[in-house]
């Protein structure tokens, strides 16, 4: 009990100065920022911690937050595995060749306005539609390994990208694509120094979308068959094991590796970008 | 209806793509019969064989359909084969997410609005939340449910979906409720109304527009994590589970009528909530 009665101690306190951080002057610099969000995050892992500790929880059923930093300490070496297995192989490659072909579509139905205003209602709605429940076809026709996963990905990722990259093709004005006619540009010249920088800002939202689609769908294909390696093997492996420290340690990778891969593509976006209203802040 | 025209095109072509690609992966097989059975099989032969198999690697179109028409229309509505069943099971777990997302996103989004506190420390945990592939989660929170004693599988289902459906709800309803601009919010002071006056009468139908708008995505996640919530987890019943039964038992059809099953609910529930949208925003008298 004293373990319990410690947390909720603690969250009294982080509460209290996380409301003195906020409100006073430290809030409005960076620092202050990161350091109101950080006592948070902690705090909620210092109650985790007190209440396994202080009601005895079976590791069944909720494991601690130590145990599972103990787990991932102690097997780095699987989970790097299954990281390379699912991110690199599965939901980076499948990315990359997703929207590539997103890529090559839009800019070759770009000249013509009839396909894209059928393509676009139709890829709009795609890009709402359970895709994931092609995982299990996918895996029926690539095999076991991660070319199966490389492909749910590619088909997850096409549709939200494509709609993205046409609606940022179109967001360059009338004016600045007048301005590139009466510098009497071709064609692609004013794609290459107007419209693609324009679409930028659309195309890394699409970017952004797709990203956390990329590693649902690595992911989840793995439940229709994996070899023995790869996050989501392990995870309906561990859970049918009830090793759920191992569970919790490749949620912590699979939350690092997406909030990675969402950062790198932010970082991208801020160098290309840089021009954008939303950048200059 | 200007935009009915090139849809139907787009719609053709990949009908037509479609089509070809169930006669080019369909025909290894018929090949490979011909081959073992020792005759040789031109291509006028080969094609109508790849269009109607019993368990075509790609079936093609109209034996989805008819799939599709079986499980809707040639079932009771009870039965284990319909797809209705399967559907309304599907629905009842979407609404569920959907439900809990909304209250959780406009609660978030009213408290991170209100409370500056709440903002620095929730708003980067919510954006963080979302880079966390649910399905990873999911088998997690199923056998935490099954713990703790709850034996329904609509909870796990339902959390999951409120999981991915919560956010876009989160991020519009801030913004909507930042939305007045400071001469409406100076109007408001020189009226003397205190803030729980201005959120009421101010910012909360100011942010309505916000609200329908961010429903679309809503219910879209909802039934995403729904379908996730059926696959991975040994659920008997679902369009998920039915997606699952069919990839198991090798039988490609009820993998596909199930998806298209799904994709039709998908399409129904995006309409309705954009029916509702506009109601609502007439009603509100939003113009566009």
């Amino acid at each position: 009990m004293i373990w319990f009665f410690g947390a909720l101690l603690f969250w009294i306190g982080a509460w209290w100065g996380n409301v003195r951080l906020a409100t006073g002057p430290a809030s409005h610099s960076a620092g202050g920022r990161i350091a109101v969000a950080a006592l948070f995050g902690i705090t909620v892992l210092v109650l985790w911690e007190g209440y396994v500790r202080g009601f005895g929880i079976s590791p069944v059923i909720l494991p601690a937050p130590t145990a599972i930093a103990a787990k991932f300490a102690g097997s780095l070496g699987t989970l790097w595995a299954d990281f390379v297995q699912t991110v690199i192989k599965g939901a980076l490659s499948g990315f990359l060749i997703g929207v590539a072909a997103a890529f090559v579509v839009a800019v070759a139905i770009d000249r013509s306005p009839f396909l894209q205003r059928g393509l676009l209602p139709v890829g709009n709605f795609v890009a709402a539609l359970p895709i994931v429940g092609l995982a299990p076809v996918l895996v029926m026709w690539f095999g076991f390994d991660w070319q199966s996963k490389a492909a749910v990905v590619v088909v997850m990722v096409f549709f939200p990208v494509l709609v993205n990259i046409v609606a940022g093709l179109n967001s360059a004005d009338r004016m600045q694509r007048d301005l590139m006619a009466t510098w009497s540009a071709s064609y692609w010249q004013s794609l290459w120094c107007l419209r693609l920088p324009a679409a930028m800002p659309f195309v890394f939202n699409g970017l952004k979308i797709a990203s956390t689609l990329a590693l649902i769908g690595a992911i989840v294909a793995e439940f229709f068959g994996s070899p023995i390696v790869g996050m989501g093997f392990r995870i309906s492996t561990e859970v049918g094991r009830l090793g759920l420290d191992m569970v919790w340690a490749e949620i912590v990778v699979a939350a690092l590796s997406g909030s990675l891969f969402y950062g790198v593509i932010s970082a991208i976006e801020k160098r290309v970008t840089f021009w954008h209203p939303s950048q200059r802040g | 209806m200007t935009s009915a025209r090139p849809v139907l095109t787009v719609l053709a072509a990949l009908v037509a793509i479609w089509y070809a690609a169930s006669v080019w992966m369909n025909a290894t097989w018929v090949f490979d019969q011909a081959e073992r059975a020792g005759q040789s099989v031109t291509w006028a032969e080969v094609v109508p064989q790849t269009m109607a198999q019993a368990r075509p690697l790609l079936p093609p179109p109209h034996q989805v359909a008819a799939e599709l028409w079986k499980g809707v229309a040639g079932q009771k509505i009870t039965s284990k084969r319909s797809l209705v069943y399967h559907g309304l099971i599907t629905l009842r777990g979407t609404m569920m997410g959907f439900a809990l997302g909304i209250v959780l996103g406009v609660a978030l989004a009213v408290s991170i609005v209100r409370y500056r506190v709440m903002e620095l420390s929730v708003m980067p945990w919510a954006i963080i939340s979302q880079t966390i592939p649910i399905v990873a989660l999911a088998p997690m929170i199923l056998t935490l449910s099954n713990q703790m004693g709850i034996d329904s599988r609509e909870v796990p289902k339902a959390i999951i979906s409120a999981y991915l459906s919560f956010f876009p709800v989160l991020v519009s309803m801030v913004k909507g409720l930042r939305s007045p601009d400071q001469m409406q919010l100076d109007q408001l002071k020189t009226y003397g109304a205190s803030e729980n006056q201005t959120f009421w009468k101010l910012r909360l139908p100011a942010s309505m527009p916000y609200f329908f708008a961010s429903l679309k995505v809503a219910v879209a996640a909802a039934l995403i994590g729904t379908i996730v919530g059926e696959l991975p987890t040994g659920a008997i019943e679902g369009l998920g589970a039915r997606m699952l039964i069919g990839s198991q038992f090798g039988e490609p059809l009820i993998m596909w009528a199930a998806l298209f099953a799904a994709a039709i609910l998908a399409g129904m529930l995006i309409v309705t909530v954009g029916v509702i949208e506009r109601l609502a925003n007439t009603r509100m008298g939003v113009r566009p």
